[in-house]
């Protein structure tokens, strides 16, 4: 089950209280709440429309939504009160849904740029760099001419998730949430996805939140929890079994659910 | 330009912005008249020819209309009265960097200039004002035959060659600007490349105005003979004034037979200067003629680099690139003229517009009627930063012979706020991802770019995007 209101768990690595969230006047999140601890990886599931997007970008920042209650807290941090990048400096990543092209940026050099910003300059130079980088784009079967490509320009949708997997790699998050990372992938890439963010997450103190319509990806990654988001709220927490319950019988099921506590 | 030794007093954020107390030994009054042409000939003690041709120019300048395109109401606004139009500040033009006086050189330290030099230049000079103060050239070039001079020793030393060429490609009667010019040119780089002589490394030549009211004047003529090949690249900085200063240059380049030119220009003029060059390259059999043209400052730059494809198979490249913030005004593009048949051009033109600055494309390409199996393409792509910022863009195509092969494509962009988040997802400030979305706009211009320039050319861009958004 979730965490009722107001309750407060320092050993979470993100805590997400009673958040409420919207674009406009148009309220998106009506009440979430959700821990996940160092090591963890945890799935939000639901449909279309249900705010899922909306959650990934309120916790990364995007300027264009508001919130209107409720807390957002990276190791007992407030989130909220940051700017997207010091967020990504705290070890905040999102993997999105639709990566944006930036003609022109070489992804080599972006790469690079983007390390020093968020693990420090060391991070981004000499031998150490380059092993690493090659390393995990092996991991990501990417070739090595890919690094004089502009960022996401003229990307297959297949390359552009890879990409932002090696975006996860390098940056090494604290906490790596994965807006439909594998939606649009073929079987192979959702394996080649699901690898990159087991070695990133499993035996770190890192942790992830994958969002996801489809069960396929967690049938790799075997989350610790499983969330299902209807009309922006919360309506049943459950471990990997809830992710083969949703197969077998949709979302459906839960619709009432959510009715009978008057959510939907 | 090199500005990247910064100087220490930068004015605002233009940081070639500082000027020097003005130390002249000949400074003319303010104002115009054909005695002044007269005088600036004679204090040059030049052959009477170009006494004469300066003296014709001098009329038709100032029987010619001013221009009704472009930005009328500023071109209207210039004072010509108000200019001075000749300038020496040293004593001649030196081939030491310590024969340079003091000042001056310290200008040209503090841009970096002599360090460049050592690096990767074949060759440098420096124009302070009106004159050139500083000159070389290395030496194996010079024994291989390669004249590289300021232009006002060109005319001494090699009088019958710019006789020649000098108003062939660029007539006084062209347009205003270049009948002023005519009359009044000081300085500017002469340079003769011979038959089959490859100048592997950029020769430069530097453009400073130091003084307030100042005209610069240079003139440039490139020979390239045939099977021969040079890159020429101009930097431009001016001290931040609340008056005017007029630069107006005159650009010929010949290209013979096979031969290849080059001419790379990174202006970065200060917000009080006009800036209305007239340059054209002429490209005979098998010749390619390329400007790559950088236009970052100034109040008003009209400039629109061209190219006279006269030889068969000739080729014909113009790259720009305009930034305009506020105060600014560029009116920039290029033009292409296919005489010949199985000749080719690409035209690749890209603006950014801040701050209510406005960029505009001009573009003429014209085919004649006898030019077969011609290849044209033009690319212009605008990038607007905020609302109060304009783009605008006037192609012009004529052409005549309908085996012609013509691309013309035209973009106008904004900077989106989910590009933005995307880059400040990755640890990147708000500035820092608005200056890596305009670097990867420029990076088709900047990466024809001598390493050391492009360098810069993205620190100049980035600064420029400091503080833009709230």
């Amino acid at each position: 089950m979730a965490m009722g209101h107001g309750e407060s768990n320092i050993e979470a690595l993100l805590e997400i209280q009673n958040l409420h969230a919207g674009i406009g006047d148009t309220q998106i999140l009506k009440g979430i709440n959700l821990s996940i601890a160092p090591g963890e990886i945890h799935a939000i599931m639901g449909r279309n429309g249900s705010g899922k997007t909306t959650a990934a970008n309120i916790i990364m920042g995007h300027p264009d939504f508001e919130v209107e209650e409720g807390d957002v807290l990276l190791s007992g941090e407030n989130l909220l009160e940051l700017e997207p990048w010091e967020r990504a400096r705290e070890g905040v990543f999102l993997s999105f849904q639709y990566p944006q092209a930036v003609p022109g940026l070489q992804v080599g050099n972006f790469l690079r740029k983007s390390v020093a910003s968020i693990r420090g300059e060391e991070a981004a130079k000499g031998a150490d760099f380059r092993g690493e980088l090659n390393a995990a784009m092996d991991t990501l079967d990417i070739p090595r001419n890919f690094l004089s490509r502009y960022v996401n320009d003229g990307f297959s949708g297949g390359e552009k998730k890879r990409f932002e997997i090696l975006q996860l790699l390098l940056l090494k998050p604290k906490l790596a949430i994965l807006d439909e990372t594998d939606s649009g992938l073929d079987i192979d890439g959702i394996k080649t996805v699901a690898a990159g963010i087991n070695a990133a997450v499993r035996g770190t103190d890192s942790a992830a939140l994958i969002i996801t319509h489809y069960s396929r990806i967690l049938e790799h990654v075997q989350p610790d929890k499983i969330h299902v988001l209807i009309g922006g709220q919360i309506v049943a927490t459950g471990g990997p079994e809830l992710a083969m319950q949703l197969e077998e019988r949709g979302y459906e099921w839960l619709d009432s659910k959510a009715e009978a506590e008057g959510i939907a | 330009m090199p500005v990247n030794q910064v100087a220490e007093e930068a004015v605002g954020d233009y940081k070639a912005g500082w000027h020097d107390p003005e130390n002249s030994s000949i400074r003319f009054d303010f104002g115009l008249s054909e005695q002044v042409v007269r005088e600036i000939s004679a204090i040059k003690e030049e052959p009477q020819w170009m006494t004469d041709i300066r003296v014709k120019a001098f009329h038709h300048f100032m029987e010619r209309p001013m221009p009704t395109w472009g930005s009328t109401e500023l071109l209207n606004s210039i004072k010509f009265d108000e200019i001075c139009y000749f300038l020496r500040s040293g004593e001649g033009t030196e081939d030491d960097w310590d024969d340079v006086p003091e000042a001056i050189r310290d200008t040209f330290d503090k841009l970096g200039i002599p360090e460049a030099e050592q690096k990767w230049l074949s060759g440098v000079t420096a124009q302070y004002e009106s004159e050139a103060v500083y000159h070389s050239i290395r030496e194996d070039l010079e024994k291989q035959g390669v004249i590289f001079l300021d232009m006002d020793s060109g005319l001494r030393e090699h009088e019958d060659i710019v006789k020649k060429y000098f108003c062939s490609i660029i007539p006084y009667q062209d347009n205003k600007f270049s009948a002023l010019n005519t009359a009044v040119w000081s300085g500017g780089s002469f340079i003769y490349v011979p038959k089959g002589v490859h100048v592997e490394m950029p020769v430069q030549a530097y453009f400073r105005i130091n003084a307030k009211n100042m005209g610069q004047f240079e003139r440039t003529l490139i020979i390239a003979d045939e099977g021969s090949s040079i890159h020429y690249v101009e930097g431009c900085t001016a001290p931040t004034y609340s008056t005017d200063s007029l630069h107006s240059a005159v650009v010929e380049l010949i290209a013979m037979p096979g031969a290849y030119i080059r001419y790379t220009t990174i202006q970065n003029w200060s917000n009080n200067v006009y800036n209305l060059v007239t340059k054209r390259g002429i490209a005979h059999e098998n010749a390619t003629v390329e400007w790559v043209d950088g236009n970052i400052g100034s109040k008003l730059t009209m400039k629109y680099p061209a190219v006279i494809l006269k030889g068969e198979g000739s080729h014909a490249e113009v790259i720009s690139v305009a930034y305009a913030g506020e105060g600014m005004h560029q009116d920039a593009g290029a033009k292409v003229h296919h005489l010949a048949s199985n000749t080719t051009s690409k035209i690749l033109s890209k603006s950014i517009t801040k701050d209510g600055g406005r960029g505009s494309y001009r573009g003429l390409v014209s085919v004649s009627r006898k030019a077969e199996n011609c290849k044209v393409n033009v690319v212009c792509d605008a990038l607007i930063l905020d609302e109060q910022s304009q783009s605008d863009t006037y192609p012009t195509m004529e052409i005549k012979n309908s085996s012609c092969r013509c691309e013309h494509e035209a973009s106008v962009s904004k900077v989106s706020d989910d590009q933005l988040f995307y880059l400040m997802s990755r640890g990147h400030s708000e500035n820092e991802a608005l200056a890596m979305i305009v670097n990867g706009f420029f990076e088709p211009f900047v990466r024809e770019l001598p390493m050391e320039y492009a360098v810069e050319l993205n620190q100049l861009m980035a600064l420029e995007m400091e503080g833009s958004i709230g």
